[in-house]
């Protein structure tokens, strides 16, 4: 099964082209870590992941797209891209957590995953030593990351968390694919390619209006 | 014959638009689609741009999918996409330009970001045919006034005047709030004027001195009266129908006698206004006035074509197909601030 997997929840622009079976097997990827510029750049990274491991779009069975938790406007240009894609195509589209890709490069001993949320405040998740997620997805700050089981953190390198760091520090197309992997091989619908935001949006009712006439 | 996919989603309007471009250069259109998230807004008085955001990638593909079931097409008749890349809300613009360049790659057809300002001066050709050049356009909305020479719509537009402050529609919202009426302002206050005497309040007119920029808006000012005159006079009742036609009269008093002076002053025999303040009665009513005392040709198109929709930007696209204009790159990025003399990037 051939897939292709994209990401834009953290500052990476991510895309890969990866053979699924017994193993994970990635064929191409294009990563570029630029938060700015993921609207620019995941089309034409889905383009030459596709040249670079010599197939179409034609042969792509599915696609996996990670659905945050990740800050708004970036997150969405994957979303919509997959979906878009997945629609034009014919062909279905897996959501998967974007903590729990980073989780699933790294399985083997109970895991904290962190990526940046912006203000200050730290997207995180927990793993047990299957890479099945324990606690998250999460939004908060540094210092209320509650995390008494992992060995080890993996994601962004934002805060002191007293474990050692590891890598991957954003989702690559192997882990997209191997959070997806039971998903894509048991040929059921996928779910909804809802967006993991966990937070609401800035926007205050206005209150009573202001008079403009000195009093 | 060809077939263009249009993508909008600069402000609050998920837009979908079909049209068939024929070999005589005349453009039809087939399918129309748009979610709006205005309902979602109008308690915060005015467009949130993460909820606009949010909505768009959440009604991306069922509107496109609305847009091929009501054309009776499939998405490999397509010959080429155009999608808005600007001027707009920055997130609401990423996500169609996203959308699109995706639909582009899996389609295999070219791509056209290009500039939602030459999108509404095109929607007039699918309800008027060819657009004679040069002409005038006169584009007011909640989010843009302005007054553009239109050379020709895929190859020279020129802005010419524009509003210095707020923009018309977001005078009415401002204005509708003042007299408790519901957003967006400008249904309200158009129900409200037909009801009202646009002479009883002398409201002002902004920059029409004899030293004010010549092609120039301000709205402003006129805001600010309209909420002084209502302050002085609380709390008696408020006279809501004879405040909206004043405010009403001032707006359309302003806009159009600029326009037509910019169409004698260009030599220019067209005038096409557009824009979701052009479905307002008494601008339609005054600019058709002042335009056959001037000898000037006016177009209006329908509502629906005036407000933000995909439509406009399979219009656009058919002209710049027709004018065999490049297509953009796979890189192309979204410019919230584009200009509108770039019309295609
Ligand atoms: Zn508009």
């Amino acid at each position: 099964m051939l897939v292709l997997a994209v990401d834009t929840a953290t500052p990476a622009v991510t895309a890969g082209v990866v053979q699924v079976g017994d193993t994970v097997r990635v064929l191409a990827e294009r990563v570029t870590v630029d938060a700015k510029a993921h609207g620019e750049l995941l089309t034409p990274h889905v383009r030459d992941a596709l040249a670079e491991a010599g197939r179409t779009l034609a042969d792509v069975d599915a696609i996996v797209c990670g659905v945050g938790p990740g800050p708004f406007t970036g997150l969405r240009a994957g979303m919509v891209s997959a979906g878009a894609l997945g629609h034009a195509l014919g062909r279905p589209v897996h959501p998967v957590c974007s903590l729990d890709a980073i989780a699933a490069a790294v399985p083997g001993e109970p895991l904290l995953v962190v990526t940046d949320a912006r203000r200050r405040e730290v997207y995180w998740a927990t793993y047990d030593a299957m890479g099945v997620r324990t606690d998250g997805p999460h939004v908060s700050p540094p210092a209320e990351v509650n995390a008494p089981h992992a060995t080890r953190v993996a994601g962004a390198d934002l805060h002191d968390f007293g474990l050692p760091l590891i890598e991957p520090a954003h989702p690559t197309p192997a882990g997209l694919v191997a959070a997806a992997r039971a998903a894509l091989l048991s040929g059921a619908e996928p779910g909804p390619l809802t967006p993991l935001y966990l937070r609401r949006p800035d926007a205050v009712v206005p209150g009573a209006r202001k008079r403009v006439s000195r009093a | 014959m060809t077939i263009i996919l249009g993508i909008e989603t600069s402000c609050d309007e998920t837009g979908v638009g079909l049209v068939r471009l024929d070999g005589s250069g005349a453009v039809e259109l087939l399918a129309d689609e748009v979610a709006s998230s205005v309902e979602q807004h109008a308690r915060f008085g005015g467009v949130v741009p993460e909820v606009a955001s949010r909505a768009h990638l959440e009604a991306m593909v069922p509107t496109m999918r609305r847009a091929f079931d009501a054309a009776g097409l499939k998405m490999s008749d397509v010959d080429a996409i155009t999608v808005t890349c600007g001027p707009g809300l920055a997130g609401a613009l990423l996500v169609g330009v996203s959308a699109a360049k995706a639909y582009a790659l899996s389609l295999g057809v070219p791509l056209y970001g290009a500039n939602h300002l030459a999108g509404h001066v095109a929607a007039d050709t699918l309800e008027h045919g060819p657009l004679p050049t040069p002409c005038l356009a006169l584009l007011v909305s909640g989010g843009h006034t302005q007054l553009l020479k239109v050379d020709g719509l895929a190859t020279s537009i020129t802005e010419i005047g524009s509003t210095i402050d707020d923009a018309a529609g977001e005078a009415y919202d401002k204005v509708a709030r003042v007299l408790d009426l519901p957003y967006p302002g400008g249904p309200p206050i158009d129900a409200a004027a037909r009801r009202g005497n646009p002479r009883a309040i002398a409201f002002p007119r902004g920059l029409t001195g004899p030293r004010d920029a010549r092609n120039d808006f301000s709205f402003s000012g006129l805001k600010t009266a309209v909420a002084r005159w209502v302050e002085a006079r609380e709390p008696e009742p408020i006279p809501v129908d004879d405040v909206a036609a004043s405010f009403q009269e001032a707006v359309a008093d302003v806009l159009t006698a600029k326009a037509v002076r910019a169409c004698v002053d260009e030599g220019i025999g067209t005038m096409v206004i557009s824009g979701g303040v052009a479905a307002n009665s008494r601008l339609k009513e005054l600019a058709a006035e002042r335009c056959a005392a001037a000898g000037i040709t006016l177009r209006v198109p329908r509502p629906r074509l005036c407000t933000d929709n995909g439509a406009m930007m399979a219009a656009l696209g058919a002209h710049l197909v027709a004018a065999g204009v490049e297509a953009s790159s796979l890189d192309l990025s979204a410019d919230p601030a584009l200009p509108v003399s770039t019309i295609s990037v």
